[in-house]
């Protein structure tokens, strides 16, 4: 990896007036899957809401397409393509399922997504199309906002804990879906607390604890133990 | 037959009420700010559209042509300027930022004009009437009602039929997720603050051809905003204009029984409004 698309170097992140991150040191190339995983506490939503700009850091900690952007505002860096989709979904709940899918296109960046791409992906929310957000089951709201994350025809996408709170029936068919999202030449990270799930949509894998990096390797490689002992911290 | 004219003359009179109240509500509505400036933003319009009036001879409603993008631009640097500082959590900052601008706008309104009433000269407009039935009704009353129904119309189609508006809803949901989307909300709050001091220029002018005015009299105007927004519910602007109707009967009703009972009428409906049913008659936002 020549040329990272997202570098992070020394990384300290708050979490209120609590410090979640410590010198984290992070790179993803292009087009390349990364999973994040760790325990409750560990630091992954501090690390998302940081490089999505709702947490501002320093400039250079944070560099996206060599660029610094640690220090700009979540709409700047949304600009750039890096979309977010926030954990516990997060629809606008005085927005229908249409209007929520279009805010999240309102940036007009240029690519493969749409409504109709967005509609054939999850073709249950054309016909809700018109309803409130907030009428959808806890599944088909996720799939609202991964599709309101890629109306902005992301480079870079960012899923936070999508499995959360639903059923295994439902995560497996978001799941089912992250190739057809990442075959698009995106790269993503995804923040998960379902290890083999992860593990099994990613190139290579993160494991943070207590805000630093307890593991880092190919997903392909890592063995079982080695994540047991990195997760929870046993020696 | 005169109780009648008593409830259509009260009915004209809630259109300029609707629209004191009308950017008061958006206000609220986008970024839980409650502008007690407002009254006295309505006066400065006014004011504003005197001046144009006296320096360029046009009749006042056309001053609106000047008027109505001066408020707009003086919106959203104020917004951007100050009041987007104010913001957070807490209540309390844009609510004493706001008097205190209140205060400042009243005391530059008396330096620059004194306090001597002042009224603008709409000629023929003032006095026009026309029958319908056995009803005589002023072609100025009748003038500012239509207006306050196209303005909320507008306002209504722009909040959930343009992008401006998803992004004003999106922003007054949730500001971070909006942020998420691209959405500048210092930007959005300043782009809401000029599209409710247009919609205050509108309100001064008709206001300023009505009665006359002084620096002092925002406040009640104010007041006058406030219960029409609450009669007809937070967030709803259709129910703001429901509201301002209920408040100019009431207040008409009053001063038919006694002139002097013309305002306390207007309190006492508002009053029995918020007794009865505090999140008003048509409420859209809960909490």
């Amino acid at each position: 990896m020549a040329d990272p698309l997202l570098q992070i170097s020394k990384l300290d992140a708050y979490y209120n007036d609590f410090q979640a991150l410590y010198q984290l040191d992070m790179s993803l190339g292009e087009g390349e899957v990364l999973a994040i995983i760790g325990s409750n506490g560990a630091g992954k939503t501090t690390l998302m809401r940081s490089i999505s700009g709702l947490i501002s850091n320093n400039s250079s900690q944070m560099r996206y397409r060599g660029n610094p952007i640690g220090a700009l505002r979540a709409d700047q860096v949304a600009a750039l393509g890096i979309a977010l989709v926030p954990e516990g979904r997060q629809l606008f709940p005085s927005l229908s399922v249409e209007e929520n899918l279009l805010i999240g296109g309102r940036l007009g960046r240029k690519g493969p997504w749409s409504l109709r791409t967005v509609f054939n992906l999850f073709p249950i929310l054309k016909e809700r199309r018109t309803l409130p957000s907030t009428s959808l089951s806890g599944g088909q709201q996720q799939m609202v906002a991964i599709g309101r994350a890629l109306m902005s025809n992301p480079d870079l996408i960012l899923f936070d804990e999508i499995s959360l709170g639903l059923a295994p029936v439902i995560i497996k068919s978001i799941y089912d879906a992250l190739p057809n999202i990442v075959g698009e030449g995106i790269s993503a990270m995804i923040v998960e607390q379902d290890i083999s799930k992860a593990i099994s949509v990613s190139n290579r894998v993160y494991c943070l604890q207590e805000g630093r990096i307890s593991l880092e390797g190919a997903s392909k490689s890592i063995s079982r133990e080695e994540i047991s002992h990195a997760y929870f911290g046993i020696t | 037959m005169d109780w009648v004219n008593v409830i259509v003359q009260g009915t004209l009179l809630g259109g300029l009420y609707a629209l004191f109240a009308a950017g008061l509500s958006l206000i609220f509505g986008v970024m839980r700010l409650v502008n007690i400036a407002h009254g006295d933003l309505i006066i400065f319009a006014a004011y504003l559209g005197l001046t144009v009036v006296m320096t360029t001879g046009l009749h006042p409603i056309l001053a609106l042509v000047f008027v109505i993008p001066a408020m707009a631009l003086i919106g959203y640097a104020l917004q951007v300027g100050i009041l987007n500082h104010t913001l957070g959590d807490d209540l309390l900052p844009p609510l004493l930022v706001t008097f205190g601008l209140s205060v400042i706008i009243q005391n530059s309104l008396l330096e620059i004009y004194t306090a001597d009433p002042q009224k603008m000269d709409a000629g023929v407009l003032e006095t026009a009437s026309f029958s319908l039935g056995d009803l005589q009704l002023g072609v100025l009353p009748v003038l500012t009602f239509g207006i306050a129904v196209v303005v909320i119309a507008s306002l209504q189609w722009l909040f959930y039929r343009t992008a401006l508006g998803r992004a004003f809803r999106a922003v007054s949901d949730d500001q971070d997720i909006a942020q998420l989307m691209g959405l500048n909300r210092r930007h959005i709050f300043g782009l809401a603050m000029a599209l409710a001091l247009a919609v205050t220029a509108i309100a001064g002018i008709l206001l300023g051809i009505r009665t006359s005015f002084d620096p002092s009299v925002g406040g009640g105007r104010l007041i006058f905003g406030f219960e029409a927004v609450i009669i007809g519910g937070l967030g709803n602007l259709w129910g703001t204009l429901a509201g301002g109707v209920i408040l100019g009967v009431a207040q008409t009703i009053g001063a038919k029984i006694d002139p002097g009972w013309q305002i306390l009428a207007g309190h006492v409906a508002f009053l029995l409004v918020l007794a009865i049913r505090p999140q008003g008659l048509f409420p859209r936002i809960s909490g």
